[in-house]
This record gives structure tokens, C-alpha cells and sequence, in this order.
């Protein structure tokens, strides 16, 4: 290893070459103030374009201030990262930053959470010089079910681009033109609805403004819960309650089932049910169709195709659908567990409780941006009215509390109401990559060997890298099983499958880098990957936790089948729970000369 | 995430994909495979670079990006006799500016655009290489030297009922 000696603001330290200036500041515990940086740590991807210049710092004998962010360090180099003229520069940037931004930040969706906003505070900027010489450039603003693109507010980091290109390999957005028209934007400029956007909800996550954010269902949900005539029932998804305490101050990891359980109820939710049962209800579906898939390949029937995939993580669908039309028979036909809960809440629970479907308003509660057009797919409609009526994010639920006046936490501990909200320890390791496949595998390992699993945890389906190969003995017969978060990840695996190279019987698919703990709808986490072990840790905590760990022993799920459903993969459970998918790809059609 | 359908000519799409391959279909190539299209094309519309971008495996986008982050690649038709007017230095110093504005109030066009006829279009070009007839007017492949504003009108008409 090749060190380097220098100097910021008066101490020594030592660095490996190569080493940035912002990141050897870092080490003497020197924030520099970034914001087109970023650094994805658990990803070895860093967005550095160098363009902001927010950064930059003063480098002795240097005539120019540096950006730190992208400068590499030297030996001997002396910096100083806060002299008054760097001060000054930083500034006077930010200044002609601001004389081409939207001045809304009273109504602005990230306010509170912006970065520019918090530079400007940061940086006592109490006038905007510029602003009446300056032209502002001006953007139609852009809406799709999920997210709203307002162009005015992007300040060109290109994080976003970074997040949709080289991590998710959508390749959605991308920087157009030059100069003032500068803009991240998807092809032509079209609607991001019309482009081969998955809704992931990545670029969302990391974008500093106001430019990227999710379409915000809240006003709706108080609406539905203003009103008398209906009945509101809300589902939350397993990832919530791992990550909803950070929006409250508290240290990731903290699990807050029971808090957010009685906030819902305080909100003036009828009932208060959970994702979970509907996740047990996904395995006894996906389970089914695994084994059914399997024994006829084992049989030697060759119009069956393994692997199968999971589908119960939307934004991955919508990939497959878009880049990937050629396998859409492969994916499982399970609808996700969000879907499935929609569709028993508005029959099975509709009619137990005497509701009139379109009297019934289903809420989730999701670490999803991509979860809001799911909900508003054709396939999950009955008569125009959907399943799911509305889908809010981890960040809007913490937003809608807050309007309430609540604190998580200093509310008391509540259960889920019955039945839809039993769930298994199984149920809610969905919310980690590897989850799915390992609540799936305790299953169908009973139902294949008709023997009990003593050990229903799986070490080796568990953990954070980007693509996992696993053995599981069956028996006697080995299963190879494939796991892949990041859509980049999992573009690798399918295009294995499209060449015939690839030799799982089941693979694990979720959209967003280390699964739903990452969502895109999630408190962010600026690409930190210890919060997301620790999110991860606390899912397997509450699994741990609980009396019943195999999906097929939920009591309330084997009632559901018995009152209604009859068995897995029946003619109304496939009515139900199960889904088609059709190609979204760009067609290119040959005309006849 | 709605998937739509373009068109193109078949001739067109099989030139189209030879381009690609005669520069191995490989992404690092992206420039190139434009400058070679646009020179067979003239112009560079959706289509192509939805092509493009299918061919050497990579997001429309970023073939979108490209097009229009250089100024060299234009998305619109150039008319059937485009006009370039060199504004390099030595033929801005002498007076290239006044002999754009005149095409400009001619032609009633603007840099970049093709009239509606498609007969003529305007575009601005670096120096061309031939300093001492500054300032430089080139129509299609025919060059003009040492033009003045007052000459403007004349050149336009030589194309007449062309
Ligand atoms: S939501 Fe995902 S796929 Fe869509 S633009 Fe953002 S990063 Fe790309
Ligand atoms: S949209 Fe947001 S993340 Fe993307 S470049 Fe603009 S400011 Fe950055
Ligand atoms: S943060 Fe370093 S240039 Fe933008």
C-alpha cells in the first residue's frame, strides 16, 4: 500500500494514494460540505462529476481552489477546507445555484430534507445576488403514477443518473443538452411514463432537491379517513417497521411494529392490518407453483421452464417487462403481497364484515415508490375500482404522524388486528434481499419431503451481496438458488438465463439494493450499507421473535383457504392472487419500402 | 414504462444496422456510428437513434444524451440545400455576423431550422479552412467567398425553381 502525507486545516494524516481530499478530511472527522457527490459505500459506486464545485477547497500553492470531492491527495499537500476564501467561493456557487432555483421551499415536497436548503442555511445565505439579472430556466413539470420529475429544481449533480444508469442499468435518465437547457431527462425528453422507467424509486432517493420526489398520496388517505361513509383499512409492509423509527430520531435498526401499529389506529384507521399475512399468502402461491414447476422438470417434462422468479417486487416486474419480454413466462405468476392483500380485503374481508366494496378504501404502507403504480395497474382493477386504493412510503406515513402530532416514539406497543394481520416470522423477512427465497424454501421443503424442518433458518440464502448462488439439500435433491437486489444485478442473472448458462431452479429478484430495507421509498440512507445491515438485522430479530416461522402454519391463512380460497393455485385462487404480464418494449417496426 | 412502436423503412433500418456493425456494434463507438448516420441520413430523428441505441445495447437515452450535448448532430432534416455560414474567427472578424443576420431575415429562418418547403436550411460552422475568402458561405458543396450582406439575395436566387 502507498501512502500519502498531508495537512488539512493544521493536522497531519496519512492516506493511501489515490485517496480524494474530501474523503482524507473525512478521516480527521471533517465534514466538507458536498452536493453532487456521492458515495454509495456498500456498492463501491461514487457519483464525483465534479461539477458543483460546493466543495472545493484551498490548496497551498495552487492558484485555483480544488474540488475536494474529485482531487486526488498529494504528498506534502497543505489544504485548508474552511479559510475565509474558501468560505467566500463557496458562497458565491451557491448563490449562482440559487439564482436559477424555484424559491418554494414553503410547498416544496422536500423541504426538510433538502440539501440545498441546508446549504443555504448552512452557509447564511440571507440574499440571492443574481436572481433579476439571471433568465430561470423553466421545465413543464412531469407526472407518472409514481414520481413527479420538476426539472426547475435540478441542480445537475447527476445522481440520478448514476443511480438509474450504472446501478439499476434502466438507463431511463440520462444528461441533455448543455449549458442552461442542461437536464437530466429520459430519452427525447418524452414523460418518464412513456420511458423504460421501473418506478424503482432510486433516483428519488439520492436526488438532493425537490427535482425527483414521489407522488404523495396523503392528502387522499385523509380524505378517505375524513369520511364517514367508508371504511379505511390499511396493510404495512415488512421493511416499515425496520426503518420508520429513523424518521423519528431514532438509531436504525429500532423496530417499531407495535408503535406504528397504534399510530395507524390513532390516525383513524378501521382496522390495522398487516403485508405479512398477505406474504404468507404469496408463499403458499409461489410456493406451490415452484414445486409444481420443478416436480414436472424433474419429471423430465420439457415445456417446463426453471428457473422460476420471484415477482412480488414491482419495480423488477416493470424491468422484466421493458427489457426482458422475450422471459416473461419465467417469473412466477403470483401477484405481490401488496396485490394479493387488496384483492382478499375487497372480497373474502368485504363481505365477512358486510362492506360494500367501493365503501372500502385499502391503504398500504410501503418502502416503495414503485408500490403507487402497481396499484393503479389495469390487472388490479375490478370495474375501474382498484384493489389498492392508495399507496403511501415509509416517508409519507412519518409525515402524516407528524401531522398528527405523534412522536413513534412515545406511543405504546399495539398488535395488528385479526384477521389479516397473523403473519409468521417468514412474512417478514420479505423485506430483505434473500427473504422471499428463504420464507419460500421453509415451506416448500415441508411440503416436498413431508418432513418437519428443524432448523428453519437458511445462513446461506442471508446477506448483502449484490448476487448470491446457494445450495439447498431437499432430501436428497440439491436446489440451486439464485438471489439478486439492484436491477444491475439482476440484469446479469437473466441474461445468464437468456444464453442457457444458468443453472438455478429459483432465483430472488428485488429492484432495489438490499431489497425493500432499501426501498425507494424508505427514510434515506445516502447509500450507507451499515444501515441497511442493520434494518436487515432487525427483520430477522422480529422473525426470530416469533412463535410461527412457516408460512403454511398461519392459522389464519389455512382458514382463508378452507372458508374460501380452497386450495393453492385453485381456480379462484388463481383468479385472485395470480397475474399475467405482457411486453412494454420499444417495438421497432420494418415498413415495406 | 408503456412501450411504443416506431417505424422505419426497411432499406433504411438494414443501413441503419450495417453502420452499427461496421463499427463492431460497440458501445465506445456511439459518436462515430452518429457522424456516420447523420452523413447518410442528414439528420439524426427518434428512429435512428432508437435504433442506435438497440444495436450497440445501450439506454435510447444516453444515444439522446449524445445527440444532444454536440452541437454537430441535429435532429432536424436539413433542407435540400442547406446553408452553412462559417462564424471561425477570421471570417467573424470579417463580418460573418451581419452576412447570418441577412440569410436569417431572407430566409426567415433561424439557426438550426429548415424552412417549411424543405428547400433551404441555416446552420453555423466552425472554420472551414478557407481563411483568406473570409467570410465563407457554403450551399450543399459549393463554396462562396469574401460574400457581403448584399450579396445574400443573389445567392438565394441561383436556387431558384431548383
Ligand atoms: S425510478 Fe428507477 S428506473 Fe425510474 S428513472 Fe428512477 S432510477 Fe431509473
Ligand atoms: S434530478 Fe435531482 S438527482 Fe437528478 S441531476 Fe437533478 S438534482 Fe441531481
Ligand atoms: S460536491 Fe464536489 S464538485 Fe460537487
Amino acid at each position: 500500500m502507498n501512502l500519502v502525507k498531508l495537512t488539512i486545516d493544521g493536522q497531519q494524516v496519512e492516506v493511501e494514494k489515490g485517496t480524494t481530499i474530501y474523503k482524507a478530511a473525512k478521516q480527521l472527522g471533517i465534514d466538507i460540505p458536498v452536493l453532487c457527490y456521492m458515495d454509495l459505500h456498500g456498492m463501491n459506486i461514487e457519483n464525483k462529476p465534479g461539477g458543483c464545485r460546493i466543495c472545493v477547497v484551498e490548496v497551498e500553492g495552487r492558484r485555483n481552489l480544488a474540488p475536494s470531492c474529485s482531487t486526488n491527495v498529494d504528498e506534502g499537500m497543505v489544504v485548508r477546507t474552511s479559510s475565509m476564501r474558501v468560505i467566500n467561493a463557496r458562497r458565491t456557487v451557491l448563490e449562482f445555484i440559487l439564482s436559477d432555483h424555484p424559491k418554494e421551499c414553503l410547498s416544496c415536497a422536500k423541504s426538510g430534507h433538502c440539501e440545498l436548503q441546508d446549504l443555504a442555511v448552512k452557509l447564511g445565505v440571507r440574499e440571492i445576488p443574481y436572481q433579476d439579472t439571471a433568465e430561470m430556466s423553466t421545465y413543464q413539470k412531469d407526472y407518472s403514477p409514481s414520481i413527479i420529475r420538476d426539472m426547475d429544481k435540478c441542480v445537475m449533480c447527476r445522481r440520478c443518473e448514476t443511480m438509474c444508469n450504472d446501478v439499476q442499468t434502466v438507463g431511463a435518465l440520462f444528461a441533455v443538452n448543455r449549458g442552461f437547457e442542461a437536464v437530466v431527462a429520459p430519452a427525447f425528453e418524452m414523460d418518464l411514463q412513456k420511458s423504460t422507467c421501473t418506478y424503482c424509486g432510486q433516483c428519488v432517493a439520492v436526488c438532493p432537491t425537490g427535482a425527483l420526489t414521489e407522488v404523495d398520496h396523503t392528502p387522499s388517505v385523509i380524505r378517505a379517513l375524513a369520511d364517514p361513509s367508508k371504511t379505511v383499512i390499511v396493510q404495512t409492509a415488512p421493511a416499515v417497521r425496520a426503518a420508520l423509527g429513523e424518521e423519528f430520531g431514532m438509531e436504525p435498526g429500532n423496530l417499531v411494529t407495535g408503535q406504528m401499529a397504534a399510530a395507524l389506529r390513532r390516525l383513524g384507521f378501521n382496522f390495522v392490518f398487516d403485508t405479512d399475512f398477505a406474504a404468507d399468502l404469496t408463499i403458499m402461491e409461489e410456493g406451490t407453483e415452484l414445486l409444481g414447476r420443478l416436480t414436472k422438470h424433474l419429471e423430465g417434462d420439457k415445456n417446463v421452464k426453471l428457473p422460476i422468479l420471484t415477482s412480488c417486487c414491482p419495480g423488477w416486474v416493470n424491468f422484466f417487462e421493458a427489457q426482458f419480454p422475450d422471459m416473461i413466462d419465467i417469473p412466477s405468476t403470483a401477484r405481490s403481497p401488496q396485490q394479493m392483500f387488496g384483492a382478499i380485503a375487497k372480497t373474502y374481508f368485504a363481505d365477512k364484515i358486510g362492506v360494500k366494496r367501493e365503501d372500502l378504501v385499502v391503504v398500504s404502507i410501503m418502502p416503495c415508490v414503485a408500490k403507487k403504480y402497481e396499484s393503479e395497474r389495469d390487472e388490479f382493477k375490478v370495474d375501474g375500482n382498484p384493489d389498492v386504493d392508495f399507496a403511501l412510503t415509509t416517508r409519507e406515513l412519518a409525515h402524516l404522524i407528524k401531522q398528527a402530532n405523534m412522536d413513534i416514539k412515545t406511543l405504546p406497543e399495539e398488535d395488528f388486528d385479526s384477521p389479516m394481520g397473523e403473519s409468521t416470522g417468514a412474512s417478514v423477512i420479505f423485506g430483505v434481499t434473500g427473504g422471499v427465497i428463504e420464507a419460500a424454501t421453509r415451506t416448500a421443503y415441508e411440503v416436498f419431503t413431508k418432513k418437519k424442518l428443524e432448523k428453519v433458518e437458511f445462513q446461506q440464502l442471508r446477506g448483502l451481496e449484490g448476487i448470491r448462488a446457494a445450495k439447498v439439500d431437499f432430501n436428497g435433491l440439491e436446489l440451486n438458488i439464485g438471489i439478486a437486489h439492484g436491477l444491475g444485478n439482476a440484469r446479469k442473472l437473466l441474461e445468464d438465463i437468456r444464453a442457457g448458462k444458468s443453472e438455478f431452479h429459483a432465483i430472488e429478484i428485488m429492484a432495489c439494493p438490499g431489497g425493500c430495507i432499501g426501498g425507494g421509498g424508505q427514510p434515506l440512507h445516502h447509500g450507507d450499507s451499515s444501515i441497511l445491515k442493520k434494518r436487515a438485522a432487525a427483520l430477522y430479530r422480529e422473525d426470530d421473535g416469533k412463535a410461527i416461522r412457516k408460512s403454511h402454519e398461519n392459522p389464519a391463512i389455512a382458514e382463508l383457504y378452507e372458508k374460501f380460497l380452497g386450495t393453492p393455485m385453485s381456480e379462484k385462487a388463481h383468479h385472485l392472487l395470480h397475474t399475467h404480464y405482457a411486453s412494454k418494449q420499444t417495438v421497432i417496426h420494418e415498413k415495406e419500402d | 414504462m408503456s412501450g411504443y412502436t416506431i417505424e422505419l423503412k426497411k432499406t433504411d433500418l438494414d443501413t441503419l444496422r450495417d453502420v452499427c456493425k461496421s463499427f463492431n456494434n460497440d458501445p465506445g463507438e456511439l459518436i462515430n456510428v452518429l457522424h456516420k448516420a447523420q452523413s447518410i441520413f442528414g439528420y439524426l430523428p427518434a428512429e435512428i437513434q432508437e435504433v442506435v441505441a438497440k444495436e450497440l445495447n445501450i439506454s435510447v437515452a444516453k444515444v439522446y444524451g449524445v445527440v444532444t450535448f454536440y452541437s454537430f448532430f441535429t435532429m432536424k432534416p436539413k433542407g435540400k440545400f442547406p446553408i452553412s455560414i462559417c462564424t471561425g474567427t477570421a471570417c467573424y472578424v470579417r463580418g460573418a455576423d451581419k452576412v447570418l443576420e441577412e440569410f436569417k431575415r431572407v430566409l426567415k429562418l433561424e439557426v438550426g431550422e429548415t424552412a417549411q418547403d424543405g428547400k433551404f436550411s441555416l446552420s453555423c460552422l466552425r472554420c472551414v479552412g478557407a481563411c483568406g475568402l473570409a467570410p465563407v458561405v457554403m450551399v450543399g458543396e459549393k463554396t462562396y467567398g469574401r460574400v457581403s450582406p448584399d450579396e445574400v439575395r443573389k445567392i438565394i436566387e441561383e436556387y431558384d425553381g431548383l
